[in-house]
């Protein structure tokens, strides 16, 4: 039986918002630990969206965003794209090196490091909810990090995804700090063989 | 005011003059415009895959170099446009990302690239102008008062080619 990424019930979507919110929830806990803040978070949006509308969820597709690309290798295959809007990227890096928060410089070599690094702990939190669940072995690669114009950025996860199908498992999350605000939008692009996979390690597909 | 069309990712447009058509952030896509010198009718699509051949799903036809340069030359000439009149200028085909193993996927930008060149070769449409490859996003409009095409980006500048 051929697996179409169209035929995914309410059921199936439920089981991979589960794993959304799990993983948001240690991402949270992996930034705080980072920072050495506490941090909160809203409960995050999962849904599954098609690639075309993914540019306008980011702000449109001219939107300036720091993208963190990393591919993911194991029981299954696939890439992960974890997208802050600019303005985060900052907040983020300033608290983490200790700089005013207001500070918006062009990213230096050590900044652009400790982005990547954010990038890495963010996306090992949802790796790590996705694992645990399914019990697969999931590793990710290091990661890559660009900052371009939205639709740019998309085009590399979605032109993976093309070749197959126009969906993607999208989380949003949004983590709080005082009153900062920080949106951090995580992508799960498995190839088609690799949602199967999933949602077997899962229980949900016979 | 010039009536102005956007182009999705993976769309293709095409009008009579005038008009401008443009597509945002290109990136590993290729950003294909063709023009008719005489008629002024314009063409633009945004193509994400180079070939239809290798793909299971070929429904949207505008995803593929191949295919998506096929349609357009046809709803161009629908138009009034005359296929020996077309000229065309490409952009895009950039790699966002550089892995340390290059990989076919991060490759896909030059192989874009190189599709859009064959299928335009095959037709006979002569390809007067391009801003392909590097590592940066480029957002493209196409204006049919004489088929101009700007080229914009993020921190490498904008130029008319």
């Amino acid at each position: 039986m051929f697996f179409d990424i169209n035929d995914l019930n309410n059921m199936h979507i439920d089981v991979l918002k589960e794993i959304g919110n799990i993983g948001a929830g240690n991402a949270a806990t992996a930034l705080a630990k980072m920072l050495g803040r506490k941090v909160d978070m809203e409960v995050p949006k999962v849904r599954i969206v098609e690639f075309k509308d993914v540019s306008d969820i980011l702000g449109g597709a001219e939107m300036i965003v720091v993208g963190i690309l990393l591919k993911v290798y194991g029981n299954i295959k696939g890439n992960i794209l974890f997208i802050l809007q600019i303005d985060a990227a900052h907040i983020l890096v300033n608290m983490l090196l200790g700089k005013p928060l207001e500070s918006k410089d062009d990213f230096n070599e050590i900044e652009i490091s400790a982005l990547k690094e954010i990038g890495n702990i963010l996306t090992g939190s949802y790796i790590s909810a996705l694992s645990g669940l399914t019990g697969l072995d999931i590793k990710p690669s290091v990661p890559n990090l660009a900052i371009d114009m939205a639709g740019a950025i998309i085009s590399v996860p979605a032109i993976e995804f093309g070749k197959i199908g126009d969906n993607v498992l999208y989380i949003e999350t949004e983590f709080k700090e005082g009153s900062n605000r920080v949106i951090g939008d995580f992508f799960l692009i498995p190839d088609i063989e690799s949602y199967e996979i999933m949602l077997r390690a899962l229980g949900v597909l016979g | 005011m010039d009536n102005i069309i956007r182009v999705g990712m993976a769309d293709l447009r095409s009008s009579r003059h005038p008009c401008i058509l443009t597509t945002l952030g290109l990136g590993s896509c290729v950003g294909i415009a063709l023009y008719d010198t005489y008629s002024k009718v314009v063409g633009l699509a945004h193509i994400m895959l180079p070939s239809s051949a290798q793909s299971r799903n070929k429904s949207n036809v505008a995803k593929f170099a191949d295919t998506a340069i096929e349609k357009l030359v046809e709803d161009m000439v629908a138009l009034g446009a005359n296929r020996r009149h077309l000229i065309a200028k490409i952009a895009g085909g950039a790699q966002m990302f550089s892995f340390e193993d290059s990989s076919e996927m991060m490759r896909i930008g030059t192989r874009n690239v190189i599709s859009t060149k064959e299928k335009l070769e095959e037709l006979k449409i002569p390809i007067i102008a391009e801003d392909t490859g590097g590592n940066y996003g480029r957002t493209i409009e196409l204006y049919s008062s004489d088929g101009s095409l700007l080229v914009k980006t993020i921190g490498h500048g904008v130029k008319i080619i």
